[in-house]
């Protein structure tokens, strides 16, 4: 695959999200760096309060960015834009939330919910076409049709959820933040909204990133994978090559974790456990080096040494 | 946990019905449903997103939404049915005390206003008797058993300031905090990274050993269930469909929605294919449900299973399932291909 011949779609550089200030200024997002390319599921995966929907929010535009810049198809978007242009990235950047009731407006009905952003944009030209879009994106999404005269607490987690991506559907957005989308779901309607979601990407070109903690699902839909931790990306691969050969200790130690669906195997795993101290960063700091092609890690002179040495031992094919 | 049958029965609920009124209308979310809990062990509930699992552990802590209502049934829980209790009062003796919930949304269960320190505080020196620097320290610990660290920067600080998965954490510190004899937990580790969640369930598990808590775990991640259940219950359309031991829903489900459900597997798919997904959309509550609920997207539904409600058919003294395949006069069915590979390789390992 010739990457470098690829379109970028979304290009997040050094990127920094700082919260609060003076003595109370927390770093969650300390220097990243990232592509997307058009078309491409990428992966966001790490630790729990490592920055993820902070990095997703900071695209959206929701959080502040406080160093750094975020390009879509090559113009930024952050800062001072042109109104015609924040219209355009409004209707084409859409968000499925992590939290799908915190995001609901709890006073409005489904439909009204669901089509809010296409009255925003006048995405439609009568009031049939609109009820015929919210009808559809409800059954794309397993809800019945009848749900649109319903508030949310009157659904369950998954169907709310559910609501949540109808909504960001319904604008044929052309990047799509997905934060812990299928979560709520079981494994069945989680199959049917991640075929959903590869068919619009074959038929309208559809990119995006993806952010989610059930590993198996990142590793079945993703392209390419990024692997944070505590706002730092620490390795970047092709999805495949990440979890057949991980190189960074954390990123190991995740995959270790991964729960599988039989009991045997899950009660005799042995979890590999990270320890950040393992690194001697004061004396020798690391940067993200590209060990073979595409495939990047956060490591110091020494442990990109000790890396390439047990990468050319382990070389099987 | 072996033998379930010879424990003594900590909850019974007995031919539960649960309906909602909406604007004039009736959906029936729970249609009779009778499940024992057993002390100490651990309850997993599996099923469609919308088949009644929330709504059903709702009803054990008195949390049902407004419009909701018990219409017939039980709950038995130390010689009093909480199906009939009535008063905040009432409920105040259980919720808490004797059953902890962790709810599906953390973020609905948590107070906006109030420092996450005070309120995981608020539960220890109510439940705890614990008071001033005791108490504080005992809230700090949580916060470490939970996997937070910086614990006296972060008792300082509001829900916003948390992310996804630390809320749900904190949501489950307070239920801990409650020493409860049953913790439900509804969805609890879905927000969480996988080194976090081996944590979590590990947490849970010691305190179920160490002090023969019994718990309910809802969750889609059948390797949570797999990791964590003694038993599983299979809940379609407000019924549930199937129940057995671990073991035996994984290496020898009967029913058509529970092959179905491990079917959907991202591990049994294969990458750049279509996942096996479930045909067809799950039944209308408003109306009557005829027969076999899953029946219409079943595709080895007998004419039977259209018209009359299958009973349970015993499959051992622990397995038991709702489909009309387990009549002497059905025809056999093999589950399909892929399926049946994941349930010998299963057993394989079970035996290996
Ligand atoms: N509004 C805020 N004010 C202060 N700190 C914040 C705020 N939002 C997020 N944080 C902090 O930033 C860090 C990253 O949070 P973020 O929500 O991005 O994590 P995440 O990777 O999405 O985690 P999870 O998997 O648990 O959802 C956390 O330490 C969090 O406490
Ligand atoms: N307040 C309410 N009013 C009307 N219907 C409701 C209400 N709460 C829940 N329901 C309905 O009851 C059914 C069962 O909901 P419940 O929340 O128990 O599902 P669940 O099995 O927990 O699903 P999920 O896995 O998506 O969380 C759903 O069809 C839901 O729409
Ligand atoms: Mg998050
Ligand atoms: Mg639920």
């Amino acid at each position: 695959m010739q990457m470098a011949d690829r379109e970028v779609l979304v290009e997040v550089k050094n990127l920094n999200v700082t919260f609060g200030k003076g003595k109370n200024a927390f770093e969650a997002i300390k220097d990243v760096s990232f592509e997307i390319y058009k078309g491409e599921t990428f992966g966001l995966v790490g630790e729990s309060g490592s920055g993820k929907t902070t990095i997703g929010r900071a695209i959206m535009r929701i959080n502040e960015v406080t160093g750094g810049q975020i390009l879509f198809k090559g113009k930024p978007i952050n800062g001072k834009i042109s109104k015609d242009w924040d219209r355009e990235i409004t209707q084409k950047i859409q968000m499925i939330f992590q939290d799908p009731m915190a995001s609901l407006n709890e006073r409005a009905k489904v439909d009204y919910i669901i089509s809010e952003g296409l009255v925003n944009t006048k995405k439609f030209s009568n009031e049939i076409e609109r009820q015929e879009k919210v009808r559809n994106a409800l059954l794309q999404v397993g809800l019945l049709p009848e749900f649109a005269s319903r508030f949310p607490h009157e659904f369950s987690g998954g169907q709310r959820q559910r609501i949540g991506i109808a909504r960001a559907l319904v604008m044929e957005p052309e990047f799509i933040i997905a934060d812990e989308p299928i979560s709520a779901l079981d494994v069945s309607i989680r199959a049917q909204v991640l075929n959903l979601l590869s068919k619009l990407q074959h038929e309208n070109n559809l990119t995006y990133l993806f952010i989610a903690h059930d590993l198996s699902i990142v590793r079945f839909i993703t392209d390419r994978t990024a692997v944070i931790y505590k706002g730092n990306i620490v390795e970047l691969a092709e999805t495949e090559k990440l979890f057949s050969n991980p190189i960074h200790p954390y990123t190991r130690a995740l995959m270790s974790a991964v729960p599988e669906p039989n009991p045997h195997n899950e009660r005799s795993k042995k979890v590999e456990i990270y320890d950040p101290t393992q690194h001697n960063y004061e004396a020798n700091p690391p940067s993200f080096v590209e060990l073979e092609e595409g495939h990047f890690v956060l490591a110091n002179e020494e442990e990109i040494a000790r890396y390439r040495e047990t990468q050319k031992m382990g070389v099987t094919s | 946990m072996g033998e379930t049958q010879k424990k003594t029965k900590i909850l019974s609920i007995e031919n539960l019905v649960i309906k909602f009124k909406l604007r004039g209308q009736v959906l029936t979310a729970i249609r009779d449903i009778s499940l024992d809990l057993y002390k100490g062990e651990s309850l997993a509930i599996v099923g469609e997103s919308g088949s009644g699992k929330s709504v059903l552990v709702k009803s054990i802590m008195g949390l049902l939404d407004k419009n909701g209502y018990i219409d017939q049934g039980k709950i038995l829980y130390n010689d009093n049915d909480l199906a009939h209790f009535s008063t905040e009062k009432d409920w105040l003796k259980i919720r808490g005390k004797e059953i902890a919930m962790v709810t599906q949304d953390p973020m609905t269960s948590l107070n906006p206003l109030k420092t996450i320190g005070k309120q995981i505080e608020e539960a220890v020196v109510l439940h705890q008797g614990l008071t001033g620097k005791d108490a504080y320290e005992k809230v700090l610990q949580l916060l470490r058993d939970v996997g937070i660290h910086d614990v006296e920067k972060r008792y300082k600080q509001y829900p916003h300031e948390f992310s996804g998965g630390m809320r749900q954490r904190i949501v489950i510190a307070i239920a801990i905090a409650c020493n409860p004899k049953v913790l439900i937990c509804d969805e609890p580790t879905t927000a969480l990274d996988v080194t976090i969640q081996a944590q979590i369930l590990q947490l849970l598990k010691n305190l179920q050993e160490k002090y023969l808590l019994t718990t309910i775990y809802i969750t889609h991640d059948l390797g949570v269930v797999a990791k964590v259940a003694d038993r599983i219950a299979v809940m379609y359309a407000g019924d549930i469909i199937e129940y057995g031991k671990t073991d035996e829903i994984f290496f020898n489900a009967k029913h058509p929605y529970t092959w179905a459900l491990i079917s959907s597997l991202p591990q049994l798919g294969v990458k750049g294919q279509e996942l096996y997904s479930i045909k067809g959309t799950p039944p209308n509550l408003f109306k009557e449900i005829q027969g076999d609920a899953f029946a219409p997207r079943n595709p080895y539904a007998l004419k039977i299973d259209f018209v009359e409600r299958p009973p349970y058919f015993k499959l051992s003294e622990t397995h038991f399932a709702k489909t009309w395949l387990l009549h002497p006069n059905a025809p056999t069915v093999e589950p399909p291909e892929t399926l049946k590979k994941f349930f010998e390789e299963g057993r394989e390992y079970a035996n290996g």
